[in-house]
């Protein structure tokens, strides 16, 4: 008897496990994938532990004259910018405000696109061809052209910045959550659920979108990318973060006029947009491929 | 194959008319008196009041779009609120800079990412093929406007083989059009390699290597023809990307497109500029898809026969 309450408590137990590990196994597998995996997690380090690493008021922020434009060294490691500020110390906290902003303007677009795209697949016919064709409009308009006409009449700000970046990737989000709740939903425990009397929100968010996350966590993850590309974009054209805060956009557009000499200027915080970004698409291609191992 | 086509172009419409109402309540929602900034802070309360009954901006939005609609359909896209010219004419002579570096750029793109597709994708797995995904996918994470900083540093301040900005002749063409295309090269051999190596695997393909067809015949008649389906769909969304780069490239590039003028536009709170610039955008970009979706018609005779 305590056998049988045993193996049936554990069933479902392991399942759960093993299907999550059957990725971890996979992905781990990738090089690339875990190549991403480490540099994404010195990025994240470098944001939670920049207080560690530099002074914010002093390095980051503080002007200093006879300072500037110093190229890189043992004080400086990437050297000074035009304000005699340390290159290295604005980098890393530019990471904080990459990061914040990649993941939070992708949080709206999931939630809001999420539920646009999850209504219309579930729901279909009218409802569907309402949401989908407003979407088509969105979508007329290339996504950082949007970004950039909502930042431009709501203002420069981080919150207007990550609304924008969020708005315009809703589209993108409602049309990978509707193929996927597609895909799921005349499956037959959908059907069961139904039959049971499960109500519309239950079966979809309990049954339906849990089992159609994989092609919604890839999607997100190289969204997160593009969204980090995106605010350094827009701050780079003066409509993202404003001077003096460290972002990596608004030091390039800051630096922009002292490439001749100073090609360093430049060089570090572009790198560092490139490897953030490089490595979130390297962990969103080991995914799909991990989590839909058919695709290979 | 015309009913298709003018099936396609009617869709184009109610789209462009959402579009243009949304860019126009995005832009409506800009803080601030237009009527103000035109006049600047000393201008009399009576000069304010004409200026706002001149421009129509006392009525309710909609029919401030009814207003703006009726004009554009004449061409008219009203003023410029900084410089007082006609935004259509400013457009006009602007945007044949911006199509000649984008078509510059796509053709690049097209050029380089379909032959290294479709040899990464029959030789998987070899370094080209390990090397060139590589390669793609750092190409994919560099913004435009930090590869123009560096190509310029490179090409224009060391080397000084091409011009770091500005528009004379074609020397000025190449650095902004390569910047351009990098990022499009790099997804669409991504996409070319993976389409091309799922066809590469169908039976036909079998059955045409089985009956003796040259190795070089079956990739260039059996399989690229079917893999190039979802190669154009990218080209396609690429564009977009493309139109979206080309801001900042432009910016970068001190090129005198409607790129450029749309950031200056935002700058100075010149809204019917922007306005004009985010439409003109929008419509090019429908434009293209519009001509991918009949492309297909041509490559996929599956599509054309579902419409004749």
């Amino acid at each position: 008897m305590s056998d049988r309450t045993l193996s049936r408590k554990m069933i479902p137990a392991t399942k759960k496990r093993s299907q999550a590990l059957d990725v971890w196994k996979r992905l781990r597998k990738s090089n690339s994938a875990i190549a991403g995996l480490i540099l994404i997690f010195i990025f994240l380090c470098l944001a939670v532990f920049a207080p560690l690493i530099a002074d914010y008021e002093n390095d980051a922020l503080k002007m200093n004259i006879i300072e500037r434009l110093q190229s890189p060294g043992a004080d400086h490691w990437f050297g000074t910018d035009e304000m005699g500020r340390d290159i290295f110390a604005r980098i890393v906290y530019g990471t904080r405000i990459s990061l914040f902003v990649g993941v939070i303007s992708v949080s709206i677009a999931l939630t809001l696109g999420g539920t646009l795209g999850a209504i219309a697949g579930y729901y279909g016919g009218k409802i569907d061809n309402i949401i989908m064709r407003t979407l088509d409009v969105l979508l007329a308009i290339p996504t950082i052209l949007l970004a950039i006409t909502i930042v431009a009449a709501l203002g420069a700000s981080i919150l207007n910045l990550m609304i924008a970046v969020g708005i315009s990737n809703i589209p993108g989000f409602a049309r990978v959550v509707r193929a996927a709740v597609l895909s799921i939903k005349d499956q037959e425990f959908i059907e069961a659920a139904r039959a049971i009397g499960s109500r519309d929100h239950t079966i979809i968010l309990k049954h339906v979108l849990p089992n159609s996350m994989a092609p919604i966590i890839v999607f997100a993850t190289l969204k997160v990318a593009s969204a980090i590309m995106a605010t350094a974009s827009l701050s780079f054209i003066g409509l993202g973060i404003q001077p003096p805060t460290p972002e990596w956009g608004s030091m390039l557009a800051g630096g922009r006029a002292y490439i001749r000499d100073n090609m360093y200027i430049v060089l570090y915080p572009g790198l560092a947009i490139v490897l953030t970004v490089l490595s979130l698409n390297l962990i969103g291609d080991g995914l799909r491929d991990a989590l839909d191992p058919k695709l290979k | 194959m015309i009913k298709y086509v003018i099936r396609r172009l009617m869709m184009l419409f109610p789209v462009m008319v959402g579009v243009i109402f949304l860019v126009f309540f995005i832009i409506s929602l800009t803080p601030g008196d237009v009527a103000t900034i035109i006049l600047g802070d000393g201008a009399t309360e009576e000069r304010i009041k004409d200026l706002r009954e001149e421009l129509g901006l006392d009525d309710p939005l909609i029919v401030q779009y009814g207003n703006y609609m009726i004009d554009l359909v004449q061409g008219d896209m009203g003023k410029s609120y900084s410089t007082g010219l006609s935004v259509a004419g400013e457009i006009k002579q602007r945007f044949p800079n911006t199509f000649k570096l984008t078509i510059t750029a796509i053709f690049l793109s097209v050029l380089i990412s379909i032959p290294i597709g479709v040899i990464s994708a029959t030789r998987q797995y070899s370094i080209f093929d390990n090397i060139g995904m590589i390669v793609a996918l750092i190409g994919i994470s560099m913004p435009s406007f930090w590869t123009g900083l560096i190509l310029i540093i490179l090409f224009s301040l060391k080397l000084g083989w091409f011009p770091s900005g500005g528009m004379k002749g074609i020397m000025s063409l190449i650095l902004p059009a390569f910047t351009l295309a990098i990022a499009s090269t790099a997804s669409i051999t991504r996409t070319t390699r993976s389409s091309m190596l799922e066809v590469i695997r169908q039976d036909y393909i079998t059955t045409a290597k089985a009956k003796g067809v040259s190795r070089r015949s079956v990739i260039n008649k059996h399989a690229l023809k079917n893999a190039l389906i979802p190669a154009v769909t990218v080209i396609g969304l690429e564009f977009g990307v493309l139109l979206g780069g080309a801001v900042l490239t432009e910016t970068v590039f001190s090129w005198p497109g409607i790129g450029r003028l749309m950031v200056e536009s935002i700058q100075r709170k010149d809204t019917p500029m922007v306005l004009g610039c985010v439409i003109v955008f929008a419509l090019s970009f429908s434009i293209v898809n519009l001509i991918i979706d009949i492309l297909y018609a041509f490559i996929d005779p599956r599509i054309k026969s579902n419409y004749s």
